[in-house]
């Protein structure tokens, strides 16, 4: 679903923020990157949604080169995958309900079929006793759930999140991570940026760990039922700490 | 969402074209509406910047109004200018008489009249007061005239008919005061241009003031237009907000001049009418009629769409997601 191959991204200035990633994630997968601040888990997301180009390297996602895609494609593509920001990027102008359509009105549904599927994610996040109120009335993790359930309305292939749970304490933040897994078991590819690595280990997914812009590690963590940190099968990249 | 079952979530989430078409509809709709709203919600800023649309519209208005009117008139004054052919002081009367019946059947002639050496005598002694300086005189030195109201005549046709009656026998000379006509379509011509010059200058500056009101609307909604962007909102997506913005300035401020003309002109219709009234003048004021009204709310719709498309084309495709 999205491949990275040698990417690395040299911002103007000079700071290398990427360096040589390749990795690849697979259709319905779900994946952790993780790694310190400023380590490039944000710009590699950028890459994805388009934000930012690649200096060098090619990236894949869905089949499409995103180097060469022309600038009037990108809006085209960014509906097929949804965001959640750390910063939830909610509209405080609009209720909750017309937050999580906007997606759907931008792709011109029809406002019936919208209705129901905005519904149905407020449902899914269990917020549709809040449709009609502003979502600065509402609490950090709440806004966070509209956040997904907006990136999910559009029904997209790929979800990425950068940071979803930093600013929630450890139970929302939990529970924000379990609702994200609901969506990879209904199929959804997913990427999702957190530097939280005692949540995320507890989690039995995929994690790539970024360090100076270098994908130093990539695992996969078993739920650490049978309390054994070998439990972890290493995929071997080129990196090495 | 929980009834998906199958990942491929492609195909399920396109909707189909005449769907599509019919929700790009309602959007148009709902955004125009909402574009309202928003510059309801602004009352004091919106009605700011209607103003000075109104009044920048307002002055090449009243000018085109005023223009016209004065076409109206100054039709009316050429229609009532005279023409007075001098005839030979050997013509006798019978034959200056025939001459006037011939003149007054031509169809660019509307009235003549014959006026005798007698006549005009009269006419002088009445009128200027010196008629003991025609007693003076031995025999009276006025000649026999015809004096006639042409039709519908400028400065161009005016020349070439007082050409024709100079050449006619009998005839010593034919005057109108064609320089009193020339002057006042030279003037109107030259106030037609000024008026279209100023236009035009007014016009740039409803263009930009609209593309700055729009920069700033732009600026204020900033953080909104990332959010969209991020979430698949295209170029013209983005930029229809405020190209409705625009056009509701537009009308508005064509709206507003429109009032405005109204008012102004019924304010003057009283004390022109006197004032026209005392040359004898039956000229009632024309305001805008219903179908140039329309097209200066048209124009002035278009105007505001055109400075939101130029400001939108400057300022939007710099705010993008970072």
């Amino acid at each position: 679903m999205i491949r990275f191959d040698n990417v690395s991204k040299r911002y103007p200035g000079g700071h290398q923020a990427l360096s040589q990633v390749s990795f690849e994630l697979g259709e319905g997968e779900m994946a952790f990157l993780t790694g310190r601040s400023g380590a490039g888990k944000s710009t590699l997301l950028k890459l994805i949604m388009l934000m930012e180009k690649a200096s060098q390297g090619e990236i894949v996602v869905n089949g499409k080169n995103l180097a060469r895609m022309p600038r009037e494609q990108i809006p085209f593509y960014r509906r097929r995958i949804g965001v959640v920001f750390q910063d939830h990027q909610l509209l405080f102008d609009r209720t909750v309900f017309d937050n999580v359509a906007l997606p759907l009105q931008i792709e011109g549904y029809p406002k019936h079929e919208a209705d129901r599927r905005v519904r149905a994610a407020l449902d899914k996040v269990g917020l549709l006793k809040q449709e009609k109120m502003n979502p600065m009335a509402l609490s950090g993790g709440e806004q966070q759930r509209i956040g997904i359930a907006r990136a999910v309305v559009n029904r997209p292939q790929i979800l990425l999140a950068d940071e979803p749970t930093g600013n929630l304490d450890p139970e929302l933040a939990a529970e924000i991570m379990h609702l994200l897994e609901q969506f990879n078991q209904v199929g959804v590819s997913m990427l999702i940026a957190s530097h939280d690595l005692s949540l995320i280990t507890r989690l039995s997914h995929r994690i790539l760990t970024l360090h100076n812009g270098q994908l130093i590690n990539d695992a996969t963590y078993r739920v650490p039922s049978a309390a054994t940190h070998d439990a972890r099968t290493d995929r071997g990249t080129e990196a090495s700490t | 969402m929980s009834k998906r079952k199958a990942p491929s979530g492609a195909r399920q989430s396109q909707a189909s074209t005449s769907d599509k078409l019919k929700s790009l509809w309602q959007s148009h709709l709902a955004i125009a509406l909402q574009s309202i709203r928003k510059l309801r919600s602004e009352p004091a800023a919106s009605a700011m910047t209607i103003a000075v649309i109104g009044i920048a519209l307002l002055l090449p208005t009243t000018l085109f109004v005023a223009m016209n009117n004065l076409q109206i008139l100054s039709a009316g004054v050429s229609e009532s200018s005279r023409i007075t052919i001098y005839l030979d002081e050997t013509l006798p009367e019978a034959q200056g008489r025939s001459l006037s019946e011939q003149l007054l059947s031509r169809s660019d002639i509307s009235a003549g009249e014959y006026i005798s050496p007698a006549q005009a005598a009269e006419e002088f002694r009445e009128f200027s007061g010196l008629g003991d300086v025609l007693d003076a005189l031995e025999e009276n030195p006025l000649p026999a005239a015809i004096v006639l109201t042409p039709r519908n005549v400028d400065a161009d046709s005016g020349a070439a008919l007082l050409n024709e009656l100079n050449g006619l026998p009998g005839v010593e000379s034919a005057q109108l005061d064609l320089e009193w006509i020339a002057r006042l379509q030279r003037f109107l011509e030259l106030a037609q241009r000024m008026s279209t010059a100023l236009t035009l200058v007014l016009s740039l500056a409803v263009l930009f003031v609209v593309g700055n009101t729009i920069r700033l609307a732009i600026e204020g909604r900033r953080a909104e237009i990332v959010v969209v962007k991020l979430v698949g909102g295209t170029d013209s997506y983005v930029a229809r907000p405020f190209l409705y913005t625009g056009f509701w300035y537009g009308l508005g401020g064509g709206l507003l001049a429109w009032l405005l003309l109204a008012l102004i002109m019924r304010a003057l219709s009283g004390p022109l009418a006197a004032l026209l009234s005392l040359y004898d003048n039956q000229h009632s004021m024309h305001g805008l009629s219903v179908l140039q009204g329309l097209l200066l709310l048209s124009g002035s719709a278009v105007l505001g769409w055109l400075g939101a498309w130029i400001s939108v084309r400057q300022h939007l495709s710099a705010i993008e997601p970072r």
